[in-house]
């Protein structure tokens, strides 16, 4: 009986089921969505195959000079090659360090190389005593960072001025203000604005304001004008240092917007429990609610920092030699001019991947959150 | 009476440690510290900016600015005119780039996180690579490309790319060409505004109706009567009072017309498509906040699929969709800014760009600028808070 029915149920019919099913449902289930297929098809058939043509298959990797992209015959009809990334070769010290003295490099390569382990050792699991990297990492590491990036003469160390530093090397460092500098200064305000003292409560909430309300462009104009003319007469401040505190205080301002999220969304229990068992503010603050909080918020901090690394890009506007910076001083460079379409696809590729997995990364924590929130 | 004799009395508390004691404390010391810190902040200012002879105040504005300024689609600016109208010039630029890369950035948006949720599986993808792509990418960077890149290849004027004698695309910006109004021009203007009276009491009347009887009113298409056919009568009328000003080809530039200068085709390129893939993720993020039972039911009660989402997912998504909306467009507002890296001549460039390099008032002008991006935020805060109001749920 029971193998009478197998052999009598039909299997789906083939076009329903396997990939051509997949395709039936996917792409070309109804009128507008064949259209929109073929459509489709079309615009990558335009788009993807010359892509590749000039970025692989015609491209040049190697050589010495501009002649092998692009040269001219007896008649002077002009040749070009595809993609010329011998440019990004060329200059990919420049793109990576600016102007730093080639000897002295080192120092930045052993900054990053202590800042990337370090960091790594945060993401190991069940890591025990981890507070204490992270202690290092904001208050430690950043003096040590200082003294490789800048020199010492007495401690024997070569001194390289502020405006020597440059591209990707500064764009890494100007972003990691968003972290050093503008998390813990946002976490100041976003405490502010929920003070019950009401003049504490309203500077916050009119500082955050303003600086939210404003675009970066007239912060970094404002840091760079005024800032000048706001110390006493005689201290001269390097311009990298106004530009960080510019950084710094329109960071502030967006990551006290996020802290604030995390200190709404705490149940009102945890602050009760907290002062049930005799905590004053301060040591609530930091032992209880804090550490709650800002949990919560990891993928609202991360996405904010993405922001804000996107945005030091604008230290252009105040002439610091950051990535965007150095590529486009060397488009502008009489040998090597007219291959724009190479340094912007390198420089958005770097950017691209960089940004792409902190987001990934932030996407990852607000899953895992969610999973642990719902148990 | 016994009882009310041995009612304890409150122990009396030091003055010193009760919390309204120490929070007036506190309070007085952060106010101390703050106006303090202004007061030494100004107070420097003041002696740097004597030291080095800047004048102050707000007289400068009257002054005859000596500069020219290269794209004035509203009003003029020639050297001998004041500050002042370089700062309404910078002003009315950075508000004709906002305007315009709002309307760009929301229907690109909608579009893109519309097609992200598409069940078609190719433009789905297509979609989800044009966000990650843009949004991952830096906004400066994204406007140098459309700027120093690609619209630096456009042919010049002389091979321009033409569209039907009347659109060209060249070396020196997008031309079209530019509606005149004639004699007459009012009357159809006059029609105009009576038929959009007539049709908002229309609307008014067939939504009573609806409430009432359940009856609908084909409204969309009797409006579109009501407003074509007597504009059309009286354009006709009036021997048709708008002619076209073409842009022609003299010598190396084209003349008369519409001009969009490559600056603002590169500034609005680059604002619009990158906010979009911004506004594409608020708006599937609201069309997948909908409570998958309201599209059952609507299916259930046999509606089509466009009514489904014009009247069931889009005005339920929109609630969710308009809080994040309004902060970007409070970016694009803001990244306006950005002009400044490409000479597009708005508010930062002209203002506090040049005027302050001639006028040196870094203080004045920087104030006023912010002063404008501020109000401009809060001016586009209020009208969507109050867009928002009125698109709540109406019973809470």
């Amino acid at each position: 009986m029971n193998n009478q029915i197998k052999q009598d149920v039909k299997k789906p019919p083939v076009i329903n089921i396997g990939f051509i099913g997949w395709l039936r449902q996917n792409l070309f289930s109804t009128w507008y969505n064949t259209t929109l297929t073929f459509l489709g098809l079309y615009i990558i058939y335009l788009a993807i195959p010359p892509f590749f043509q000039w970025a692989i298959l015609d491209a040049v990797w190697s050589g010495d000079d501009r002649t092998v992209c692009e040269w001219y015959d007896e008649n002077k009809v002009k040749y070009k090659a595809g993609a010329c990334w011998l440019y990004i070769k060329v200059w990919f010290n420049f793109f990576t360090y600016g102007f730093y003295p080639d000897e002295l490099q080192w120092r930045i390569n052993l900054a990053f190389i202590i800042l990337a382990v370090a960091t790594s050792l945060l993401f190991i699991p069940n890591l025990k005593n981890k507070h204490y990297v992270g202690i290092f990492l904001f208050a430690i590491y950043p003096i040590i960072a200082f003294f490789l990036l800048s020199g010492n003469e007495t401690l024997g160390m070569k001194h390289v001025g502020t405006h020597k530093w440059g591209g990707l090397f500064l764009t890494f460092l100007l972003g990691s203000i968003g972290i050093v500098f503008a998390l813990p200064l946002g976490i100041v305000l976003a405490l502010g604005r929920r003070s019950k003292l009401p003049v504490v409560r309203i500077l916050s909430v009119m500082f955050i304001e303003f600086w939210r309300g404003i675009p970066l462009i007239t912060v970094l104009f404002f840091s760079a004008v005024m800032f000048p003319l706001f110390v006493p007469q005689g201290i001269e401040i390097d311009n990298l240092l106004r530009c960080i505190v510019g950084l710094t205080v329109f960071g502030g301002a967006y990551m006290a917007e996020v802290v604030r999220g995390g200190l709404q969304a705490l149940p009102k229990g945890q602050y009760e429990a907290a002062q049930a068992v005799g905590f004053g503010y301060w040591r609530m603050m930091a032992l209880i609610i804090m550490p709650q909080a800002l949990r919560i918020v990891i993928p609202g901090i991360v996405n904010t920092f993405i922001g804000l690394f996107k945005d030091t890009t604008l230290v252009f506007i105040i002439s610091l030699m950051d990535l965007l910076l150095t590529v486009f001083t060397s488009m502008s460079n009489p040998d090597w001019m007219g291959f724009p379409f190479e340094g912007y696809v390198f420089t958005a590729l770097i950017y691209f991947s960089i940004c792409f997995s902190l987001s990934r990364y932030s996407l990852r924590v607000e899953k895992k959150l969610m999973v642990a929130h719902q148990k | 009476m016994n009882v009310r004799a041995d009612i304890i009395k409150p122990p009396k508390q030091d003055i010193f440690k009760s919390g309204k004691f120490r929070s007036i404390v506190t309070q007085s010391i952060v106010m101390v510290l703050v106006v303090g810190s202004i007061g030494w902040i100004i107070n420097n200012a003041a002696t740097n900016m004597e030291a080095n002879g800047i004048s102050h105040g707000f007289s400068f504005l009257s002054e005859t600015s000596m500069f020219d300024i290269g794209y004035l689609p509203f009003i003029e600016h020639t050297p001998t005119h004041t500050y002042f109208n370089a700062f309404l010039v910078g002003l009315l630029n950075t508000i004709l780039v906002a305007v315009l890369g709002i309307f760009f950035a929301t229907i690109i948006g909608f579009l893109v996180g519309i097609g992200r949720l598409s069940d078609n599986w190719l433009v789905a993808k297509f979609c989800g690579f044009y966000v990650e792509a843009l949004r991952n990418i830096p906004l400066l960077l994204q406007l140098f490309f459309w700027y120093h890149a690609v619209l630096r290849i456009l042919p010049r004027a002389k091979n321009s790319l033409n569209l039907g004698d009347s659109f060209y695309l060249n070396l020196k910006g997008f031309f079209m060409p530019k509606p005149l109004a004639e004699v007459g021009f009012n009357y159809v203007l006059l029609i105009g505004i009576f038929s959009i009276i007539a049709i908002i009491i229309l609307y008014l009347w067939a939504k009573k109706r609806q409430a009432l009887t359940g009856q609908q009113f084909p409204i969309f298409y009797s409006s579109l009567a009501i407003f074509i056919i007597p504009v059309l009568i009286v354009f006709f009328l009036n021997n048709s009072p708008i002619t076209l000003e073409q842009p022609v080809l003299k010598g190396f530039n084209f003349k008369g017309g519409i001009r969009l200068t490559p600056e603002l085709v590169a500034l609005l390129l680059a604002l619009s498509l990158y906010t979009a893939s911004f506004i594409a993720e608020n708006v599937r993020s609201g069309i997948l906040a909908i409570n998958k039972g309201q599209i059952e039911a609507a299916n259930a009660v046999g509606l089509q699929r466009i009514p489904i989402l014009r009247l069931i997912v889009i005005p339920q998504a929109m609630r969710v969709i308009i809080p994040p909306l309004t902060s970007q467009y409070l970016n694009l507002t803001k990244n306006s800014s950005l002009a400044v890296a490409i000479a597009y001549p708005d508010l930062v460039h002209v203002f506090a760009g040049t005027a302050l390099m001639q006028t040196g008032q870094a203080v004045e002008i920087l104030a006023i600028t912010m002063a404008v991006y501020l109000s401009l935020s809060i001016t586009i805060s209020l009208l969507m808070n109050w867009y928002n109001k009125t698109m709540k749920l109406k019973d809470s």
